[in-house]
């Protein structure tokens, strides 16, 4: 039996830190030969796939309502730089500590219950501020904030330019996917997985599982918005799209396909579906049947992921 | 002119009735949520999709087969029904040993096949369906004029919803659900086909949310997204009621409609949000729900 008291600090697993050199690497020589907007796009999604999985994947909580802090927060992070001139690190710290404090609200309600119920209340809190996104009137509406001025970050590194902004998002990304990574290998983390795992007993034990949920599901919505902050940046707008139900749905797909529970999952998850969306734009409205699809294959045959049935596959942690 | 809270009293009632409209399909839907996951223990995100589909085969019927709105009443929720089962048979009985989410996710799934094929068919625009002619025209009933149709839909909601309650509540069948939902292997050791019953209530669930797509055809116009935005609002009615009870689902439905007309009444910029922010205080004041159990 494991003390979970003395939680043991797992090691990087050598399987983990080759893969993150291959990511890595991966990510400097891509916007050579892909489109580098659809590879910001895509590390954005990544991020708040990333952010979604640390609540699915480790505490359990399934949360159907994430575009909300990464919708409210590309609303934030837009008109921040937009109408108060913010340079972009500030907007998007504007953006992330909406999605924070929005998070903080959301998910001290959605904790009072457990289970299915906590995916309902997250879906309806997430409603009801769409519904408010599209009454306010700095979100403009059916058309949104668009033309973002993308700015100078730190006051002299000009993101007009597309090789500062890819290496921008790329840091970005980086820094929350190894917080992340970080956030589930620390003691804190153990208590986590110990709660997805059997909350009786943690609680038992003496942990006061409603407060790690809650830190958890705060940590999770601050990346999430710090990820839609970053878009709002690169594709300069912010829009209704991003604050309604179906991102919510896409962003829990994006998990889904990758690997729930998988730290390299959400990744590839966001890679798939964003490139699926991508290359099948042609096609219009048949994306959601696909989407819909694919969702049920993966629930019915294909639980692991892409990513899980790889590590399953080669014996390996991912 | 008769004011209450200088409010005319004609707005008043007209959107006391409008809200007991929507109080009753919200009721509708509850209850068939709260029944299969009552069986199930699965949240059926494609209750919407259903809905809606509800609505479609009473327009198919009518503009291909000329069956009137009677008609369809009946052989709807029918059709919508067996879809269910369908679904059942194919995907959900698969899910019934793993998490709960799985259920979730997989009835998600199949709402966005089920709307994105309606959509890419009949395009985002709605389609009207005739109101049957024996409902046309309505009652002065002084204060208010009461359209017949109105008063039909409330009052078969309500007929259908207490019948529900009846069945499960009062019957021998439905102690045999109860017993199946307390504990499904013993039931099964009794000898009752605990696999087709729960086949069956699923189908039964869908065919009400089938049934309610019929009742709102004539009212709203039968469109693929009719039941996507719905269905979260149902959620949170579930959620505010708990689904422990099945006169709970009934109740929260109707009165939360309720609130939502007075709402548009006193305060229409709340009037999409009313419900949500109502979860949000029964969250905090009575976690459980206003009829459920703790956990």
């Amino acid at each position: 039996m494991v003390d979970i008291t003395r939680p043991t600090h797992t090691k990087t697993s050598r399987s983990e830190a080759i893969a993150f050199v291959l990511m890595v690497g991966f990510f400097m020589v891509a916007p050579a030969f892909i489109y580098p907007v659809f590879l910001m796009k895509m590390l954005c999604f990544a991020l708040f796939a990333c952010a979604f999985n640390l609540l699915i994947g480790y505490v359990g909580l399934l949360s159907f309502g994430h575009a909300l802090y990464f919708g409210w927060a590309s609303y934030l992070t837009a008109h921040s730089a937009k109408v108060w001139g913010f340079p972009p690190e500030l907007a998007i710290l504007t953006g992330a500590a909406t999605a924070a404090l929005f998070g903080l609200v959301a998910g001290s309600l959605a904790i009072r219950r457990q289970g299915i119920y906590f995916a309902m209340i997250t879906l309806a809190l997430a409603q009801m501020m769409f519904f408010f996104a599209l009454q306010a009137k700095f979100t403009g509406g059916e058309d949104g904030i668009q033309a973002v001025p993308r700015g100078w970050l730190f006051g002299f590194i000009n993101l007009q330019d597309q090789t500062n902004m890819y290496i921008t998002v790329l840091v970005i990304f980086l820094a929350g996917f190894l917080l992340i990574y970080r956030i589930i290998n620390s003691p804190f983390g153990e208590v986590l997985k110990a709660i997805r795992e059997n909350e009786a007993r943690a609680i038992s034990l003496g942990y006061k599982t409603e407060r790690y949920k809650l830190v958890a599901f705060v940590l999770s919505a601050t990346l999430a918005g710090v990820a839609g902050g970053t878009k709002a940046i690169v594709l300069q707008i912010a829009s209704l799209t991003d604050v309604n139900w179906p991102m919510s749905g896409e962003v829990v797909l994006m998990a889904l396909v990758g690997g729930l529970g998988t730290v390299f999952g959400p990744v590839v998850g966001a890679f798939v579906i964003i490139a699926m969306q991508n290359y099948l734009a042609q096609v219009g409205t048949w994306v959601t049947v696909i989407q819909g699809v694919v969702f049920v294959i993966c629930v019915l045959l294909f639980r692991r992921g892409i990513v899980g049935e790889l590590a399953n596959l080669l014996r390996i942690k991912l | 002119m008769v004011e209450i809270f200088g409010i005319p009293s004609q707005a008043l009632f007209g959107q006391l009735l409008l809200g007991l409209i929507n109080g009753s399909f919200y009721a509708l839907l509850s209850l068939g949520l709260a029944v299969i996951f009552g069986m199930l223990n699965i949240i059926n995100f494609s209750h919407g999709a259903q809905y809606m589909m509800g609505a479609f085969v009473a327009y198919f019927l009518l503009q291909y087969f000329g069956l009137n709105y009677w008609v369809a009443l009946l052989v709807a929720p029918i059709v919508v029904g067996c879809f269910g089962i369908a679904i059942e048979r194919l995907f959900l009985q698969w899910l019934y040993k793993l998490d709960h989410l799985y259920g979730l996710l997989l009835t998600f799934g199949v709402a966005l096949i089920v709307e994105g094929l309606f959509r890419n068919q009949f395009g985002s625009s709605g389609q009207p369906y005739q109101m049957p002619d024996q409902l046309v025209g309505g009652q002065n009933l002084g204060f208010m004029f009461l359209p017949n149709y109105r008063a039909w839909v409330i009052a078969l909601s309500l007929g259908v919803c207490l019948t529900t309650w009846f069945i499960i509540e009062r019957t021998k069948l439905g102690s045999y659900l109860r017993a199946a939902t307390e504990n499904p292997t013993l039931v099964r050791a009794f000898g009752i086909n605990v696999p087709r019953m729960i086949t069956l209530t699923y189908g039964f669930g869908v065919g009400l949310a089938g049934l309610a797509g019929v009742m709102a055809a004539p009212i709203y116009n039968v469109s693929p997204q009719m039941g996507a935005e719905l269905i979260i609002v149902v959620f949170a009615v579930v959620v505010i009621g708990g689904m422990g009870s099945i006169m709970g689902a009934i109740v929260t439905g109707f009165g939360l409609g309720v609130v939502e007309g007075l709402t548009k009444v006193f305060f229409p910029e709340a009037s999409n949000t009313v419900i949500f922010i109502i979860m949000a205080i029964v969250l905090l004041i009575r976690p459980a729900g206003l009829f459920g159990r703790r956990g």
